[in-house]
């Protein structure tokens, strides 16, 4: 391989990496506050216990996801000097306002973490809303600078150089609505069908636990809302590709030839030489109808671009299907848990509705990594579209293997010892909060515990258990 | 004063922030792995328990300086991205496996052999890091990055691995090791704990004043530019006097015992060494080829990004001074309220 595809892998794999990390990071104090709050409301101390776990969790994917950042922000320069040397001060307003977002998220989730018990519960429950205020914000920003680097505006080029800056109108280019909107949402769609199989699956072990019942509640309430709403989102987003960025979405729909009541390809294999889609199910006028609302209208091929200007058609294409394809599944899914619950069916009775909801539990982080696959593969060739190429940006370093190699034995070391961790967390939790008969190791593989957790005495102080040992948060191991 | 200089001025004391906080954290490391005798036990629980939740916040200094340098300076970015490309890379390993390490020993928490390595892990780490920070430091004030256009013509090993960055990169090490000994003098919870840390602290300050000396002596014929910077410059001296009477402050109040006292005169040290730095190597950003005006982007961006940073400070400051009200249970300036112990 030679450096440009070294750099290109080496930066995907970080990106992906910090994703899964960064999604998490934004969505799980949405969860901690909503149990916070209902906490609050409620007294039940399910709720606090589920609040904790979630801080718990936050605090050790927080972690992962600021040194992962701190990697990336190094990276741009690393791997890419000379797209930050050219345009370090087009993308550099939202860059700084995401590191102050991360700033106060970083400040609050430590007094959030270290404070249950040492402050007043309201401004606890506040600095919980202050770390999800402000990990949106910062997800808000970056994307932003993505926004840039897919149709940037707020400058002219001027002999290879950005001249006339308008930081401002180059942070607000035209995709930043749609995309903002489309990665927040999926940070907490992929969280929330994330955290629905985990409590699922020890459901599955532990039918009584009420712990995990509310837990499972309040975590698909949140996932079927938000997959209802993607595929709007994403409508949003197709529309407005296929009309600034037509190269992007002939690739993610494999179009070669521009056409009028062009068809949605479903499945199929992509073949550049021959300009052919192999095995694929078309659905007449479906793309027409779907990038502008209308059968007749004429979708641009990529026969409209010069060969040196179009995507990877086949990464961008299967990548594309995957999200597509995993989030009407999750809608699917998310439908029917609203309408079981306004009908008052009992799903979480029902193992084939548990086995569902935990089987769709990688699928969310899946979708939202191929949303991403798909930005950054229809973007190619350019790094800056109609500005700059990747290949113009990449790093004179001669020896991009040894990098490259470093960071993906780190990664994956890195996934696996997370991956463990949490595991220990779930296996030594406790099903429910105080209750000596069920009080025992969540075993996925132990016995079932039978006891009604109603019978449970308050023996767990729950506010003051965390205080005394400054780095155990939450978790129920302390009591 | 000009948007160019503000900016600088401001990465400047970011960086300060990162050797009081983030320095103090790697130090930490560097005491957890040294740590001996009959009180290793305590003295890896004080560390744990100083370096705590905000070790997050205190590394977002470095980010901060890194979105500045992109933002205000882009070419004086690329060219330190692409000509420390080694170093870098290395010191971001060792940001990765230190963070990680630390988490991940806190929360796995069942005291175990796992527990052993991860410590391991993160005080290496520690050990490592500092290094590579100080190494990176000393080869751009070394003047031997070399730049035609936007060409490094000085390759991408030789300049960091000479016998200045080396010298600056120990300087660092002890730096910081010297200023969380200090600051755990005053955390510690008994009296036998503090003398195990004041012991450390006398020692690393020692290795502080000797590692300062040797990077002046190699200075003269390794760092032309911050040698003449630091004998020639008319704010230098005056630094120099106050490093000076820091330091000696910083000694005598370790020796009688008067632990407020002596963190601040060592924070007043540190702080110092970092403005004296910079101060020699002004106007250069990277010496002696890049120039602070000449690297600087678009002036409406730098003038959005101060504003960004005053009206953000607003926010930042008063609940960052929240945290460690809350997490050290008093008043972060409980030096000023009680000048005595
Ligand atoms: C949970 C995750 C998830 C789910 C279920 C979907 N997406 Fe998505 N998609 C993303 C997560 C995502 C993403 C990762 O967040 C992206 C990458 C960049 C962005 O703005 O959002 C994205 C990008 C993205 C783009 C490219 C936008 C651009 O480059 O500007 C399009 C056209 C769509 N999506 C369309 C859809 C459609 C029609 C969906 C119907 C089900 C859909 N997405 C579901
Ligand atoms: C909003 C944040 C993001 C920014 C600012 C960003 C920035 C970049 C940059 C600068 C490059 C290198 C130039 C290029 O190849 O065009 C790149 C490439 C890439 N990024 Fe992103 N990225 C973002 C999000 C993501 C995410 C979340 C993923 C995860 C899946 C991702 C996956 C990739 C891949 C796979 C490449 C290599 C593409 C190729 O060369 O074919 N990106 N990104
Ligand atoms: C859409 C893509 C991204 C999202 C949603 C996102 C979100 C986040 C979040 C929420 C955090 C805080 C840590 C956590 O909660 O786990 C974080 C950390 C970080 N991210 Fe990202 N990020 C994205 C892409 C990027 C890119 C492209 C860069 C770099 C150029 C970057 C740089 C950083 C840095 C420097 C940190 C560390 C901050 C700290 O120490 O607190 N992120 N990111």
């Amino acid at each position: 391989m030679d450096s440009l595809t070294y750099a290109r892998a080496q930066m995907g794999m970080s990106l992906a990496f910090h994703m899964v990390f960064a999604a998490l990071g934004v969505a799980l104090p949405l969860f901690m506050v909503i149990a916070d709050y209902l906490h609050l409301r409620t007294r039940d101390p399910d709720y606090l216990e589920f609040s904790k776990r979630m801080a718990k969790g936050t605090a050790i994917l927080f972690a992962v996801g600021a040194v992962s950042g701190t990697v990336l922000s190094f990276e741009l320069g690393l791997l890419w000097p000379q797209f930050m040397g050219t345009f370090g001060d087009v993308v550099g307003l939202p860059f700084a306002m995401e590191g102050f977002a991360f700033f106060t998220e970083a400040i609050f989730l430590g007094i959030y973490l270290y404070g249950r018990g040492r402050i007043p519960p309201r401004v606890h429950f506040w600095s919980g809303v202050a770390v999800a205020v402000s990990g949106l914000a910062s997800a808000f920003f970056v994307t932003c600078v993505n926004a840039i680097m897919n149709d940037p505006s707020g400058f002219q080029m001027v002999e290879g150089r950005p001249a006339d800056i308008d930081p401002l109108a180059a942070m607000f280019s035209r995709p930043w609505a749609h995309e903002t909107l489309h990665a927040l949402l999926a940070c907490y769609q992929a969280t929330a069908f994330a955290l629905a199989a985990v409590h699922a699956a020890v459901l599955l072990r532990h039918p009584t636990s009420t712990l995990f019942r509310k837990a499972l509640r309040v975590s698909l309430w949140v996932g079927a809302v938000t997959a209802l709403l993607q595929p709007l989102a994403g409508d949003l987003a197709a529309r407005h590709i296929a009309e600034y960025q037509p190269a992007k979405l002939a690739a993610a729909e494999a179009l070669y030839e521009t056409r009028d009541h062009a068809p949605l390809l479903i499945g199929g294999i992509p073949d550049d030489k021959t300009g052919e889609v192999h095995y694929g199910v078309e659905i007449p006028s479906g793309l027409s109808m779907l990038a502008f609302h209308d059968p007749a209208a004429t979708v641009k091929g990529l026969d409209a671009f010069p060969p040196g200007d179009r995507p990877p058609v086949a990464a961008t294409h299967f990548s594309f299907q995957v999200m597509v394809g995993t989030g009407s599944w999750m809608a699917l899914l998310g439908a029917i848990t609203l309408f079981g619950w306004w009908r008052k069916w009992r799903l979480f009775e029902s193992r084939k509705y548990l086995w569902a909801v935990v089987a769709t539990g990688p699928l969310g982080m899946i979708a939202l990594e191929a949303g991403w696959l798909v930005t950054e593969f229809g973007r190619q060739p350019w790094i800056v579209r109609g500005a700059m190429r990747t290949k113009e940006a990449v790093t004179p370093f001669p020896h991009m293997a040894a990098p490259f190699w470093t960071f993906t034995i780190v990664y994956v070391l890195l996934g696996i010892a997370v991956v463990y961790l949490l595991f220990r967390q779930l296996r030594h939790a406790h099903v429910a909060v105080g209750d000596p008969r069920t009080v025992g190791p969540v075993s996925l593989r132990g016995p079932v515990s039978r006891a009604p957790a109603s019978a449970a005495p308050e023996s767990a102080a729950p506010e003051s258990s965390a205080s005394e040992s400054g780095a155990q948060v939450g978790g129920p191991d302390e009591h | 004063m000009s948007t160019e200089l503000l900016l600088g001025g401001i990465m400047v004391a970011a960086l300060v922030l990162y050797v009081l906080f983030g320095g103090a954290d790697f130090g930490g490391g560097v005491w957890d792995l040294l740590a001996s005798g009959p009180r290793k036990r305590e003295q890896r629980a004080l560390i744990e328990k100083a370096i705590g939740p905000i070790w997050e916040a205190n590394h977002v200094w470095l980010i901060l300086v890194v979105v500045l340098l992109f933002a205000g300076f882009p070419r004086a970015f690329a060219i330190l991205a692409t000509a420390l490309h080694v170093p870098m890379t290395l010191f971001l390993l060792g940001v990765v496996a230190r963070g990680s390490a630390f988490t991940f020993r806190a929360y796995d928490s069942r005291g175990d052999r796992q527990q052993k390595r991860w410590g391991m892990m993160f005080s290496l780490a520690s050990l490592v890091s500092p290094v590579l920070l100080g190494m990176i430091v000393g080869t751009i004030a070394s003047g031997r990055i070399r730049v035609e256009g936007t060409t490094i013509t000085s390759g991408f090993f030789m300049p960091w691995l000479s016998p200045f960055p080396l010298a600056v990169g120990a300087y660092a090490l002890t730096l910081f090791a010297f200023l969380a000994a200090v600051y755990l003098c005053g955390e510690a919870g008994t009296d036998a704990l503090k003398e195990d840390f004041r012991r450390r602290a006398l020692g690393s300050g020692v290795a502080v004043g000797l590692l300062a000396l040797a990077c002046f002596a190699l200075s003269r014929r390794h760092a032309p530019v911050i040698a003449l910077g630091l004998t020639d410059h008319p704010l230098t001296w005056p630094l120099h006097v106050i490093t000076g009477l820091a330091a000696t402050t910083a000694f005598y109040a370790l020796f009688t015992r008067r632990f407020t006292l002596a963190r601040g005169a060592a924070i007043v040290q540190a702080t110092m060494i970092v403005l004296g730095w910079a101060a020699s190597q002004y106007p250069y950003l990277v010496v002696p080829d890049v120039n602070l005006f000449a690297a600087a982007g678009n002036a409406r961006t730098r003038t959005l990004v101060l504003i960004a940073l005053g009206v953000g400070s607003l926010l930042l400051f008063p609940s960052l001074y929240f945290l460690y009200r809350v997490f050290k249970g008093t008043s972060a300036f409980e030096a000023l309220d009680k000048p005595r112990d």
